[in-house]
């Protein structure tokens, strides 16, 4: 990863969910949107309240389901029909019904595959780096039981001090730096 | 536990809700951090407990043994087990059908009852399917071993080969070996997603530097963020509903390599159903199997509650009747098809030489269970519900010696009738497999999180989102 210097954003840390959730609906709602929230389980109306409605899994899933499919059945009639063509009591070579299992299966791998490794990639993992880590109360917080809400140095309205002062009229148990 | 003599065990009285005058899913006075540590400590901690080490050794031996008798298979050939003509499946082939049945009740776990919001399910799913991935492991072997030259199972797969054979996709066995390597594959690729969040915990939480790299490297960098959270949450959604029919698929296909067959007692169309239903029957067992023991030495009561055991048991009722009703077909289409040789069959199946084994599996898989399970003491008893589990993964085993062995032995002409009988070496084989499977499940308790603490977090009460919370919090 390229080093960078200055600040990634600001974290504020909540103990429960419930304002963790007011808070990003108010910094939504005052025009912020590089931000993030970060909890230890998935807390829906937290994606919702920072404008997060709908992701693309289901789409790569479908694709990569079409893909299994088309792929093993084009297969099977190759296989069965051209490249090594098998005469069992004078039956026809294209024999659609009996490939209909293989086809089905690889639609079941193909769109699972995609689906898995689809949302790793649309997350962006794995990634062996991440500025938040550096924060000193993420990694025992946010992966057990504590909620964030971080206001990235990405957005335009960011300004540190401002930032800080906004963050802290939520009363989180805190606000931190994150340096890159 | 003093005063233990109360009819009215208040330790009892809380762990029932009074809402719904069930039992609780989780133990009441668990928080986000108290579940956390419960968990991640199993794993964490640098002292692994004795009695891991006895049975890990046992299993340990049992597969060393495994090797060994794979190991003169490969020098001898088939020809040390007791497959002949014309019994040429054997042992082969029922371990291949109970272990991948066995698996089933996983994804089911995993997958059906996630679609269902069967949240009960969150605490007993990670090693549920982890038990699946195992048992297709120990079931994947056998048809491999089966070929006779298994150097040259590679074969089976669609590969440009320089003698330019290719498979033959008319035949079940070669669905057989698509639905099998998609069920290993897709049951790995979910299990290690669901793990994911938990390595992050893990990561966080270990104190060693080992153990930070490892999991840090397994968690794939995960930190939580909701926009991963809920791309995250559709690709489970996805898997799950792609898993299910999948799951339905894989018996139904090593049903096919049966009913396609003319074989009488192998011929019949309820076998795709039967075998699902008895797939999921003896793999519900195998979960109790490892349950029991698991949530006892680990101290896991308040995650896995008697909920859980009674909920499994009422599962177990419902698949037990219907392969009691695959039975009972089986019986009367032997009569009402008017074939002398399904009629034969039966006969021979039931009151032949072999007739023990049928009453074997009558005993175990209907007689004890289907009679017992309908009692909620009993259900909510766990040393019997251990027992039930252990017979009925015997009847189950015995369900399958049935159908490929009392089928086979005498189908048509008396002069092509065999009988059949197991060698040491396929006794070897098949201990051996269970040595495997207890072997690898002890390590996947040992290294990772059995129970998934992201799922957990959602049923606490601390996760409920409540309008006036913030006052109190930010005192």
């Amino acid at each position: 990863m390229a080093a960078r210097e200055g600040i990634y954003g600001l974290l504020a840390e909540f103990e429960t969910p419930g304002e963790l959730i007011r808070a990003a609906q108010q910094a939504r709602k005052d025009g912020w949107r590089r931000m993030d929230c970060y909890t230890p389980y998935p807390v829906e109306e937290a994606a919702e309240a920072i404008g997060f409605h709908r992701n693309k899994v289901p789409l790569v899933t479908l694709v990569g389901g079409l893909m299994g499919l088309v792929a093993m059945f084009l297969l099977e009639v190759w296989i069965s029909v051209l490249a090594y063509p098998l005469n069992i009591g004078g039956r026809p070579t294209y024999s659609w019904p009996a490939f209909i299992v293989p086809a089905y299966e690889w639609t079941i791998l193909f769109a699972g595959l995609s689906a898995a490794f689809g949302m790793l990639a649309l997350n962006g993992l794995p990634a062996l780096y991440h500025p938040l880590f550096n924060a000193p109360n993420f990694r025992d917080g946010a992966t057990t039981d504590k909620f964030f809400l971080c206001l990235e140095a990405l957005d335009p309205k960011f300004d540190l001090a401002e930032a800080k002062k906004y963050l802290l009229s939520f009363e989180p148990v805190s606000v931190v730096e994150v340096e890159f | 536990m003093a005063g233990s003599e109360v009819k009215h065990d208040p330790q009892l009285e809380k762990q029932i809700d009074p809402a719904t005058g069930e039992y609780r899913v989780i133990a009441p006075g668990q928080t986000f951090r108290s579940v956390t540590e419960k968990i991640t400590r199993i794993v964490l901690t640098p002292t692994t407990p004795l009695g891991w080490l006895a049975i890990f050794g046992v299993g340990g031996a049992l597969a060393t043994m495994l090797l060994v008798a794979l190991t003169w298979l490969f020098l001898e050939g088939t020809g040390i087990w007791g497959i002949t003509q014309p019994v040429a499946w054997g042992f082969a082939i029922i371990n291949f059908v109970w272990w991948i049945g066995i698996g089933h009740a996983g994804t089911l776990i995993s997958a059906i009852l996630l679609l269902f919001k069967q949240s009960w399910r969150n605490s007993i799913s990670r090693f549920a399917e982890a038990m699946t991935i195992f048992a297709v492991v120990c079931a994947g072997m056998f048809p491999v071993l089966h070929l006779g030259r298994p150097w040259l199972g590679y074969w089976l797969f669609p590969i440009p080969l320089t003698m330019t054979v290719w498979p033959q996709f008319r035949s079940p066995l070669m669905w057989d070996v698509f639905a099998v390597s998609t069920y290993a594959t897709i049951s790995i690729v979910f299990w290690y997603i669901g793990m994911v969040p938990d390595f992050g915990t893990m990561r966080d939480r270990a104190e060693s530097k080992f153990a930070k790299y490892a999991y840090g490297l397994c968690s794939l960098g995960w930190r939580g963020s909701v926009r991963h959270w809920a791309r995250y949450e559709t690709a489970s959604l996805l898997l799950a509903g792609l898993a299910t029919p999948l799951v339905l698929s894989v018996h139904t296909v090593i049903s096919f390599d049966f009913a396609v067959a003319v074989l009488p007692g192998w011929h019949t169309t309820i076998f795709p159903p039967y075998f699902v239903a008895g797939a999921i029957y003896s793999g519900f067992a195998m979960v109790l199997t490892l349950a029991i023991p698991l949530r006892k030495f680990y101290h896991l009561e308040e995650l896995v509650t008697e909920r859980h055991i009674d909920n499994m048991g009422k599962v177990m009722l419902a698949t037990g009747f219907i392969v009691a009703y695959g039975y009972f077909m089986e019986v009367f289409m032997a009569w009402y098809s008017g074939s002398h040789w399904e009629a034969f069959m039966m006969w021979n199946r039931m009151f032949g030489p072999m007739g023990w084994s049928y009453w074997v599996l009558v005993t175990c898989n209907l007689a004890i269970p289907l009679t017992t399970l309908w009692s909620r003491r009993l259900r909510t008893s766990i040393p019997f519900m251990f027992f039930i589990s252990i017979v009925v993964n015997t009847g189950m085993w015995f369900e399958r010696f049935v159908i490929v062995v009392t089928s086979l032995y005498r189908d048509f002409l008396p002069s092509a009738w065999g009988t059949y009988r197991a060698t040491r070496w396929d006794y070897m084989t098949y201990v051996g497999t269970l040595g495997l499977f207890t072997a690898l499940f002890l390590l996947f308790v040992r290294f990772l999180p059995m129970i998934p603490m992201s799922e957990i977090r959602m049923m606490l009460p601390g996760a409920r989102i409540t309008a006036k919370k913030a006052a109190e919090a930010g005192d």
